[in-house]
């Protein structure tokens, strides 16, 4: 099979898929009193917390394979994803059955950063970013420290 | 810069089969994907153009010529069309996203003649998507 790859080595090809996990989370810090956990975080910071419907955009690159015209196996992409994050996150509260969030608030912007590190060894392509929408108005993108990552 | 983005939508059909492996492995790669008579989806491409505006017409292209560009190159040829069998551009391809994204960039890249292409966003479905850059041009191509 051709790929046009000899003519387009000048292209960049991308592939994106969406996943989605429901979790709850509280922002509190224990380096703040309880007046400013509630004056910086606001309702966040209710005692009990809350949840969200949170999407999950992977981005990856690599060459696209002659033989398949996949950069990836999705059905391999989808397995790993769900190893290591919808397993661990859906359904969960993020606070409590996190290990990273024990140390860390779970905002949405250390969650992108959790879950980048989680899927950067992905082995068949490379993790271009990330990005994690808490709600239809709130999404937050992260690259690691890839700056090609970072697109438009 | 400016970046400037506008959407089509259309309909076609494709499977995924190499003649070159086993039917097993083809099972195997590509899932149901290789059934053997395809199947379809409802695609949306997003064309992103760089540019500065004009200063007399406040565009950086012409919404009309990107429209008519994307009709004669895209709609005329893939809306309502087998990809595997109806796309010259296609043949011997797999006609994944990757690949039909990669295809429409080489397509339209060298009709676009006011502001530069700058990204071709092809969306098989809501939940899976490829892009098209020029390679290296996020750094410089970021707003």
């Amino acid at each position: 099979m051709s790929s046009g790859e000899a003519m387009n080595n000048e292209l960049k090809i991308e592939l994106s898929r969406r996943y989605r996990f429901s979790a709850s989370h509280r922002l509190h810090s224990p380096h703040l009193t309880e007046e400013e956990n509630c004056r910086v975080f606001g309702k966040c910071n209710n005692p009990y917390g809350h949840g969200h419907n949170y999407v999950l955009e992977v981005s990856m690159s690599g060459d696209v394979d002659p033989a398949t015209g996949m950069i990836a196996n999705l059905a391999d992409l989808d397995a790993f994803v769900e190893r290591q994050v919808l397993g661990e996150f859906d359904h969960k509260s993020l606070n409590e059955d996190v290990p990273a969030f024990r140390e860390k608030v779970p905002t949405t912007e250390n969650l992108c950063i959790e879950i980048f590190q989680r899927l950067k060894s992905f082995p068949k392509a490379k993790l271009e970013r990330i990005r994690v929408q808490e709600t239809g108005n709130n999404s937050f993108e992260f690259a690691g420290d890839n700056l090609e990552g970072n697109r438009p | 810069m400016v970046l400037l983005t506008r959407k089509i939508e259309f309909a076609a059909s494709h499977i995924y089969h190499n003649p070159n492996l086993s039917a097993e492995e083809n099972r195997r790669i590509f899932g149901k994907c290789n059934n053997p008579h395809g199947h379809g989806h409802n695609y949306t491409l997003e064309v992103t153009v760089e540019g500065e505006p004009d200063p007399v017409t406040g565009m950086v292209l012409d919404l009309k010529e990107l429209k008519e560009i994307l009709e004669r190159e895209v709609m005329q040829r893939m809306d309502h069309r087998h990809l595997n069998y109806e796309v010259a551009e296609l043949a011997g391809q797999i006609p994944t996203c990757e690949n039909i994204a990669r295809v429409i960039w080489q397509l339209l890249e060298p009709k676009i003649t006011q502001g530069r292409l700058h990204r071709v966003r092809l969306y098989e479905s809501p939940d899976l998507f490829a892009d098209c850059y020029r390679n290296g041009a996020s750094a410089a191509g970021k707003p």
